[in-house]
């Protein structure tokens, strides 16, 4: 007889489908409304985005604290560049010049300088919003331009739309669009690529993968540029979304919601475990929970302590199931 | 006879010429005594600044004003940014403390944080000067939006778009910011005083954004899934709000939800009204708030009276902005105060 493993994704799964289904019986079509579902997931779109990029980073062993400030940041530069609004698309490379740089020397110090990850980053975040607040924006809500139709569409437009009968039309906004484009290719990147390959051979074992050649050093660089840019697309479908981008968003607590969704998905935070799909699964029991809360209309003290019941009860049933083996107890948790 | 004649001629081109050199001494002006005082009371004073963090149009807004204030008057301004931390300001407040300038002026983040602290600057005899958020304790003066009469003004317009007999509906919708920061709890309390009145307003949601424009924006969207009749949405702050403006225009209800927020009426707030993302801003004016805070640093800095023994408080004035007169004289560019 073969016993059926059950993953950490599989618990988060699981609870998600309970929630969902409880909701459904609860609030009836409120809830299972198509559309509602779609606003769901909308509602996740960004926050699955940067947890994708997240995602790579600790799959290869290290964690990128600087995502939400790149993503602040280099989208702010775009805005406040004089050809924001004359000429878009060139304010949009310049923006890819710099979040580049920023996922280069992240990346260098990381890798050559061996500066751990965790510091690196936290260290990074604080630069290069630094180095935005000092030359580039003074005020914290920049809007952003107006009359680029491809740039509305991003934010505002449907990618498919169905006629659903009764005048109501099913339709599938843009950032889900592109959070699921960004899923396919990184998870073709991970899967059928070497270089994704490699990530799981740093990220499982750097040492070994280091004496069986793999080149660990530009694999750690390549992860923290592919974290960086992930988090300007972000960024990109964000200021689309709601107009412009509000630096705030920088003192805010997004960095941990990214980092809950990817570790309680499943990918452990020792490297080489997991995939694309634990991010889908962790952005998914997010969805359903602020979903479900929000049409409940439950008080913001009541959500957090909910949210956080809920996803210290994924842990502890997790931990039960899957007891820490030898390797997790040496290495230790971050 | 003659003789006399040409005395008096000559006394009286005398009396003349005397009088065209004094009236030639007139003519460069006469000292006004009041100007030494007025000066002299500012030169070389200390005045110490800490805002919640620069950044905002509010604290650049001001700086700007006060900045230019000193130049003019030759006090020395120092602007202790804490960049948002309440720690920090701390810190920053109790090193301006033991540095005893002339004057603090202190911006709240909350109306507990610094109370202890003020309380001290004012007994080390500091004077302090609050703006635009109050602390519990009250020092020399405040001056600054009255939160609470903004949250009423909120709630009265929604009442008219969506009270007894008007509007699609009797439902609207709150988006909070940060519900324990002050001006939101303030706000809030307003908006509850108004409510209190007309029981045929139904509240279907209440949802705090913590001052983010995407999650203002998915919780809105949330909400109008659930309620396609929705008939106003008040927001607390209107950077935060473009989210919510931006939920409704996706849901293609621009013009029919009424939307109500608030903010410091900068360009870009404007700009984010005649796009159609809001239909009323109140502002709190930064630029009349900066006269007033100018006022106000001028007068406590030439009164001899001991810090803390009189307390006076400014309620500066609101301005409500609609689409008709979002003009270049309601809403102002940083540019404009430098």
């Amino acid at each position: 007889m073969k016993r059926i493993q059950v993953t950490q994704e599989g618990v988060v799964f699981s609870l998600a489908l309970i929630l969902a289904v409880g909701l459904a019986i609860g609030l009836g079509k409120k809830f299972y409304d198509i559309n509602n579902l779609v606003t769901l997931i909308r509602s996740v779109a960004i926050l699955g985005m940067l947890g994708l990029g997240m995602g790579v980073v600790i799959i290869g062993r290290g964690i990128d604290l600087a995502m939400i400030a790149t993503m602040v940041v280099s989208v702010s530069v775009v805005l406040v560049l004089p050809q924001a609004s004359s000429n878009l698309p060139l304010a949009l490379l310049i923006g890819l010049v710099f979040v580049l740089g920023i996922g280069l020397l992240s990346g260098v110090l990381i890798a050559y300088a061996e500066i751990p990850a965790i510091f690196t980053t936290l260290a990074m975040g604080l630069v290069v919003y630094g180095v935005g607040r000092s030359f580039f924006f003074r005020i914290d809500n920049l809007n952003a331009p107006q009359g680029y139709w491809w740039f509305d569409f991003l934010g505002h437009g449907s990618i498919l739309t169905l006629p659903l009968g009764n005048g109501h039309a099913f339709e599938l906004p843009a950032p889900i669009g592109a959070f699921a484009m960004l899923g396919l290719v990184l998870f073709f990147l991970l899967r059928w690529t070497r270089f994704g390959r490699f990530v799981y051979a740093a990220g499982d074992n750097p040492l070994a993968a280091r004496i069986t050649g793999t080149p660990t050093r530009l694999v750690l660089v390549a992860q923290y540029v592919i974290s960086s840019v992930v988090a300007y697309l972000a960024g990109i479908v964000m200021a689309a979304a709601s107009y412009g981008m509000n630096t705030r968003i920088y003192n805010s607590t997004m960095i941990y919601d990214v980092l809950l969704i990817v570790v309680l998905g499943g990918i452990g935070l020792s490297g080489g475990r997991g995939g694309i799909r634990n991010v889908l699964v962790g952005t998914l029991l997010v969805g359903v929970l602020l979903n479900g809360m929000t049409i409940l209309d439950v008080p913001y003290t009541q959500q957090n302590l909910i949210k956080s019941i809920i996803l210290l009860g994924a842990l502890v049933i997790d931990s039960l199931i899957n007891p820490r083996d030898e390797q997790t107890t040496q290495q230790g948790d971050v | 006879m003659k003789f006399t004649r040409i005395l008096s001629a000559v006394v009286s081109m005398g009396v003349m010429l005397g009088a065209t050199v004094w009236s030639s001494a007139d003519e460069k002006g006469l000292d006004n005594p009041r100007r030494d005082p007025y000066y002299n009371a500012m030169k070389d004073k200390k005045v110490v600044f800490v805002p919640i963090t620069m950044g905002w149009d509010l604290t650049e807004g001001w700086a700007a004003v006060l900045r230019k204030q000193s130049k003019n008057l030759g006090y020395e301004l120092d602007i202790r940014d804490p960049a948002g931390s309440t720690d920090a300001g701390t810190r920053a407040l109790s090193q301006a403390i033991t540095e005893k300038p002339d004057l603090l002026i202190v911006h709240n983040p909350d109306i507990q944080s610094y109370a202890r602290l003020l309380k001290q600057a004012q007994k080390a005899g500091i004077k302090v000067l609050q703006v635009n958020m109050e602390s519990a304790y009250a020092t020399d003066t405040y001056i600054g939006a009255d939160w609470i009469q903004i949250g009423e003004v909120a709630g009265q317009a929604l009442v008219d778009h969506c009270g007894a007999g008007k509007g699609v509906s009797n439902k609207v919708a709150i988006v909070q910011g940060v519900p324990t920061g002050a001006g939101n709890i303030y706000q809030m309390r307003g908006l509850h005083n108004v409510l209190s009145q007309h029981p045929e307003i139904e509240i279907v949601s209440q949802q705090a954004a913590n001052y983010d424009p995407s999650k203002a924006r998915d919780i809105m969207a949330t909400v109008l899934q659930q309620h396609s009749d929705l008939c106003g949405i008040m927001g607390v702050w209107d950077s935060q709000d473009v989210g919510v403006g931006a939920a409704v225009q996706d849901a293609g209800k621009t013009g029919k939800i009424f939307v109500v927020t608030s903010g410091g009426g900068s360009k870009p707030g404007c700009d984010n009204l005649q796009r159609g993302l809001f239909d009323e801003l109140i502002s709190y004016n930064v630029p009349l708030q900066g006269d007033n805070l100018r006022q106000a640093v001028a007068e406590l800095l030439q009164s001899r009276e001991e810090a803390g023994v009189s307390k006076i408080s400014y309620f500066t004035p609101l301005t409500i902005i609609t689409k008709k007169n979002a003009n270049a004289r309601n809403c102002w560019t940083l540019d404009d105060l430098l």
